[in-house]
């Protein structure tokens, strides 16, 4: 069984002189009926679909099905490519890979959920870019998927990864502390490091809500897998540089599942509260489903 | 503590742009097909709830129609499944209804065979992709389709129940839920079983050899990759 707390997960692989993604590794081969290689190359057909989605969008202009969004992973990769950029070509061109997820969702297109629909961008979008600057390999980042996937189990078991039971927070939240962790651990970081990193990520995106407008995971949620994306990367130097989250992973976790309970329903994926209702969130809904 | 697997956090593989309203409703779909035996002329879809308010932006109803076509919640084609209805032949229409005090994704399959037969399924997409079957021809059921599960519709006779788990038995299949629905006592009953392994159109087959089944479907699950 995996463990139930990053406190756990810490002494385990202490004990077993191992990183998170090779204990998540062998604690899903004793779950499941699959062997080490049959998981590892399961993992990497996540990642290779994960690619597909994070580029389509780069180079082409993807229209969502309701026509509420899309082209904005376009404009921003040609900035990126074009013009001299504030954050840099690397952080420029990471969003964009997290807002070519969320339009290929949109727009019908295949993504992974990870680990949901509307928070898809982000882990592809943070070890693509961050497997590119750091010359990793493919299986490289199908380790960096298995430790996003060991943080997240601990996020799912101790708090909630859907929207409509924690809000934004639980959903884009989760995706990047799990991101978050997975590229320190790429970089060479500790497991305490790689908690470090997702405890920062969630104490920074605490208390987010969920409002779509319409109803659809489009409008904020493009967006908020970038900025989900850049709080993911930007952590991780915050940690490699030796900074800490002085409140720990556990605790930050329960102080989300916590914050997500208190959340009214209106911010929980219904659209009847935040931007949905704004007059102009209001005017899209009549746009996309009439009266 | 709830168990996951990993591929539960990074997955499913889907079709986007929502779990419940296009994945689990490509699911739902599916199961209604597999459940009506297919040769199908014309589906009448009745959406409850959120599932009646926002399945033209969610493209609930592309995925209801992809499922029908047997395709999966991570077919590419799943976008133009219109198109793929038209060219089989299959017609189909969207009415929105309030099927009372169920789940907010819920729909009625109204599915008319080529033979002229109806049948009738509901189900409702739960969460993550994630459904449940509750109604089959006005029978009350219920399964989630994540295991391999047996349908029957058979006479209310004694001896069915251990007809079917004999020939399981003698598969080696454990049984790992199972549940009879009694319609009319002595009359029509209807039970399913979810079991652990994939069940063999073969064993089907044995399984029918009793007079008393009327009706029997498997279900086994739909696995990303097939």
């Amino acid at each position: 069984m995996f463990v139930n707390s990053g406190k756990e997960l810490i002494e385990i692989c202490q004990k077993n002189k191992c990183t998170i993604w090779e204990y998540t590794l062998e604690s899903e081969t004793k779950e499941s009926n699959l062997s080490i290689e049959e998981i590892f190359e399961k993992m990497r057909n996540s990642l290779k679909v994960m690619i597909n989605a994070a580029e389509d969008g780069l180079n082409h202009k993807i229209q969502s099905v309701s026509g509420l969004i899309g082209g904005d992973a376009f404009k921003l990769n040609a900035y990126a490519e074009e013009k001299e950029t504030l954050t840099g070509k690397f952080m420029v061109k990471a969003m964009a890979r997290a807002l070519s997820c969320s339009e290929v969702n949109a727009a019908m297109g295949k993504i992974v959920a990870s680990p949901t629909a509307g928070s898809c961008g982000i882990l592809p979008a943070v070890i693509i870019s961050a497997g590119e600057r750091l010359n990793k390999s493919e299986d490289d980042l199908v380790k960096a998927l298995l430790t996003a996937s060991g943080v997240g189990i601990i996020i799912a078991k101790n708090a909630t990864i859907s929207g409509a039971e924690g809000g934004c927070q639980a959903e884009c939240g989760s995706a990047a502390a799990m991101a978050s962790a997975a590229i320190v651990e790429m970089m060479g970081g500790t497991v305490e490091q790689a908690l470090h990193a997702a405890a920062i990520v969630i104490k920074n995106i605490l208390g987010l809500v969920c409002d779509p407008v319409a109803g659809l995971v489009e409008i904020p949620c493009a967006k908020r897998n970038a900025s989900g994306t850049v709080l993911a990367l930007t952590t991780a130097d915050m940690v490699m540089s030796g900074i800490i989250s002085y409140i720990p992973f556990d605790d930050v976790v329960s102080a989300m599942y916590e914050v997500g309970k208190s959340l009214p329903c209106s911010l929980r994926e219904t659209a009847l509260g935040g931007l949905a209702v704004t007059p102009t969130g209001l005017l899209l809904k009549k746009q996309v489903f009439g009266e | 503590m709830k168990q996951y697997s990993i591929f539960d956090i990074v997955g499913p593989i889907m079709i986007g742009p929502s779990s419940s309203h296009t994945a689990g409703a490509a699911r739902l779909a599916k199961t209604a097909r597999i459940i009506s035996g297919g040769n199908i002329k014309n589906v009448t879809f009745l959406l409850h709830g959120s599932f009646a308010k926002t399945y033209k932006g969610h493209g609930t109803d592309r995925a209801l129609v992809a499922g029908i076509l047997k395709m999966n919640p991570w077919d590419e084609r799943l976008k133009d499944s219109f198109t793929w209805a038209e060219k089989k032949g299959i017609e189909f229409e969207f009415i929105e209804t309030d099927l009372g005090n169920v789940h907010p994704n819920t729909v009625k399959f109204v599915i008319t065979k080529k033979d002229g037969s109806i049948s009738e399924i509901t189900g409702s997409s739960v969460g993550g992709g994630n459904i449940l079957i509750f109604d089959i021809d006005g029978t009350q059921v219920e399964f989630t389709g994540d295991n391999p599960t047996i349908i029957t519709k058979h006479r209310d006779v004694p001896g069915v129940i251990w007809h079917i788990s004999k020939v399981l038995f003698e598969k080696n299949i454990n049984i790992g839920n199972m549940k009879v629905f009694q319609k009319k006592k002595g009359l029509e009953a209807t039970m399913v079983i979810e079991t652990d392994a994939i069940v063999s159109e073969e064993i089907i087959k044995k399984i029918k050899d009793l007079s008393a089944i009327e009706y029997i479907k498997i279900l086994n699950p739909m696995m990303e990759g097939e």
